[in-house]
């Protein structure tokens, strides 16, 4: 029940549990137009769980410490976030799933940066819970249509490149930092025209004293057209404009397009507000845009406190970009089997159904909005191509950096060796192959007929990055008793 | 050189077998195959020549590939290729597309540079196999 004080009591001056100022309704069901966000709540010793959640939907809608009374002058009751279910977590002791319902009123149409300021605005300070995570979100068809998504999609990307039916290959250009524009677009070359379809700026790559940016753009076109001319396929590279104001954005995007390049990038750290822009740019322009997480570890890998990396993957569907890194399993960095399926599936997916082991805790249709390429990207290589293609599918970027550049052969034969074990897997896999358990024997028969293969794997074989992730789901299917 | 366009243009050229192993995996997931044939493979040459309609109710693979003898029989000099469609909601674009035939000889792309205002460099790039009437490429 809920424990709402009545009448003209609840608006007396003074300070009154969260619970009792109506946000925690128990009795509430969300309707089909109200945005429903999950929390896990870690509540102070001695706080209790429910009036933790009511503090959470208070601050996060339309409550401050105190009684005031100019609610009074509102719909307030329409206004207040209802924290409507609380469940303890799984295998915890002192951590609990808050539901909580927002009326679609309380947001401006198509702002992620509105959507966030109140969903993350001032909570996640609150003295009262020890910490906090926002593991998911339903957000309702009405509220989904006012986002216009992917500029592009994997659809028109696909058609744009010319390139069906397995996962398009990139790397990212290394080192990271110190390459001369010069220098910088010859690894762009050689590895485009050993076979990647991509190459990509790093994050931190944008305008540094040893490369401005016009330097690198031009060197990469060059090498990027000549690349194409050499295979006959179309190629590309992320142009990363990512700068310090939109303007110096706006400028370096322009100039790519001039260029004749057909895809830019940008990091998340620029903004949720200059990623909207930049897509309306892409949008307007016939542009393909590439978002690197830039910065997104420091708040989506623990589990106790933070942003879920699924979160983030909703937002930027929304907000509208056309790749995003979601990890690879077996490379270097953070990413547990579930977690990462259920993030390629918020991307991809026109129709999330709730599915608790991926942690994917609502049905979320996705209104047509197009979808989004997951890229896998941190220290995979050749010798992973069946493991790769199991945990991630055919849409999506694998991304082959070190796996590329680092091949004892040379960069072109880096590309190759990934391209030549992509397609023996496809390959294998559409004539009905078991390929993720014969995927070595597979690769090795590949590698008859590929010398660069041959020592990727003799280079690699043994190299996998097995640690314990940090960030797994708290729901693990449990096997049931065959009649 | 060798053109690379496809889903498989990496490997060997494909058996028969392993074409029609393709088909069925196309089949399988219900999409509808067809052969397209060029003698211009620049690579925003999208419209190759349809070789018939995409076969939307083939159950046996045997049939695409009766097409492709004739065609290669047809255009022994030009490059095919197969592609799957798939007609599915939100999809409805091609699933799967890979070269089935190639000329004997493919002499490559040669790229145009016009240089332009400030180092900026407009390209262009030109298959020097149309540098000949169409039909009359790629013969020795």
């Amino acid at each position: 029940m809920a424990d709402t004080i009545q009448h003209n009591k609840r608006y007396e001056a003074g300070v009154i549990p969260y619970k009792k100022m109506g946000y925690w309704e128990p009795d509430y069901q969300p309707i089909d137009t109200d945005i429903i966000a999950l929390f896990r709540i870690t509540p102070q010793p001695g706080v209790d769980p429910e009036e933790a959640a009511a503090a959470v939907a208070g601050e996060s809608s339309t409550a401050t410490w105190t009684v005031v009374w100019t609610d009074r002058l509102t719909a307030c009751e329409k206004y207040r976030a209802k924290a409507y279910r609380v469940d303890p977590v799984p295998g915890s002791e002192d951590q609990y799933f808050a539901f909580i319902a927002y009326d679609l009123q309380l947001f401006e149409p198509g702002s992620i940066a509105n959507l966030t300021a109140s969903i993350i605005g001032n909570v996640f300070g609150f003295k009262a819970v020890k910490a906090l995570r926002l593991e998911d979100m339903r957000i309702p068809t009405a509220y989904m249509t006012t986002f216009k998504g992917p500029p592009t999609g994997i659809v028109v990307e696909r058609e744009r490149l010319d390139k069906f039916g397995r996962p398009l290959l990139g790397a990212t250009t290394k080192p990271k930092l110190g390459l001369s524009g010069r220098n910088y677009g010859r690894v762009v070359y050689e590895a485009l025209k050993g076979g990647l379809d991509f190459v990509k700026d790093d994050e931190n790559i944008n305008s540094q004293p040893f490369m401005h940016w016009r330097d690198r753009f031009l060197y990469v076109m060059e090498a990027v057209n000549k690349a194409s001319a050499a295979t006959g396929e179309v190629k590309g590279h992320y142009m990363n404009v990512t700068a310090a104001t939109m303007e110096d954005m706006y400028e370096r995007a322009e100039f790519a397009k001039d260029l004749g390049s057909s895809i830019v990038m940008i990091d998340l750290v620029i903004g949720y507000t200059a990623i909207q822009s930049m897509s309306n740019w892409a949008r307007k322009n016939d542009m393909i845009l590439h978002l690197h997480r830039a910065g997104h570890s420091t708040y989506t890998r623990q589990k106790m406190h933070g942003v879920s990396f699924r979160v983030i993957s909703k937002w930027m569907r929304m907000a509208g970009v056309d790749h995003i890194h979601a990890g690879t399993v077996v490379g270097k960095l953070e990413g547990d089997p579930n977690q990462i399926a259920g993030f390629y599936d918020v991307l991809r997916q026109p129709y999330n159904e709730q599915n608790l082991e991926h942690g994917i805790f609502f049905d979320q249709d996705w209104a047509g909005l197009n979808k989004c390429m997951p890229v896998a990207s941190g220290g995979i290589h050749a010798g992973q191509m069946h493991q790769l293609l199991h945990y991630l599918g055919e849409d999506c970027v694998l991304q082959f950096g070190g796996g590329t550049i680092g091949h004892p052969d040379g960069i072109q034969a880096g590309a190759t060796a990934n391209r030549v074990a992509l397609e023996a897997m496809i390959m294998a896999r559409n004539e009905g192959r078991d390929y993720l358990a014969e995927g070595p024997d597979i690769l090795n028969k590949a590698a008859k007929d590929c010398k660069p293969l041959q020592h990727a794997l003799d280079t690699w074989k043994d190299i996998t990055f097995d640690y314990t992730s940090t960030d797994t789901p708290d729901f693990v299917p449990t096997a049931t008793a065959s009649a | 050189m060798r053109l690379t366009q496809g889903t498989f243009s990496f490997l060997p050229d494909l058996t028969d077998e392993q074409i029609k192993k393709q088909v069925k995996y196309c089949l399988d997931n219900g999409w509808a195959v067809n052969l397209e044939y060029t003698d211009d493979p620049h690579p925003r040459n999208t419209y190759w020549e349809m070789y018939g309609q995409p076969m939307f109710d083939l159950k046996d693979p045997a049939g695409l590939m009766m097409d492709l003898e004739e065609a290669r029989k047809t255009f022994p000099n030009h490059y095919i290729r197969l592609t799957a469609f798939d007609s599915t909601h939100q999809w409805e674009t091609p699933r799967l597309s890979f070269i089935v035939n190639r000329p004997p000889e493919e002499p490559g792309f040669q790229v145009t540079r016009q240089e332009w205002e400030g180092r900026k460099v407009r390209y262009t790039i030109h298959s020097y196999a149309t540098d000949r009437p169409a039909g009359q490429r790629y013969q020795r």
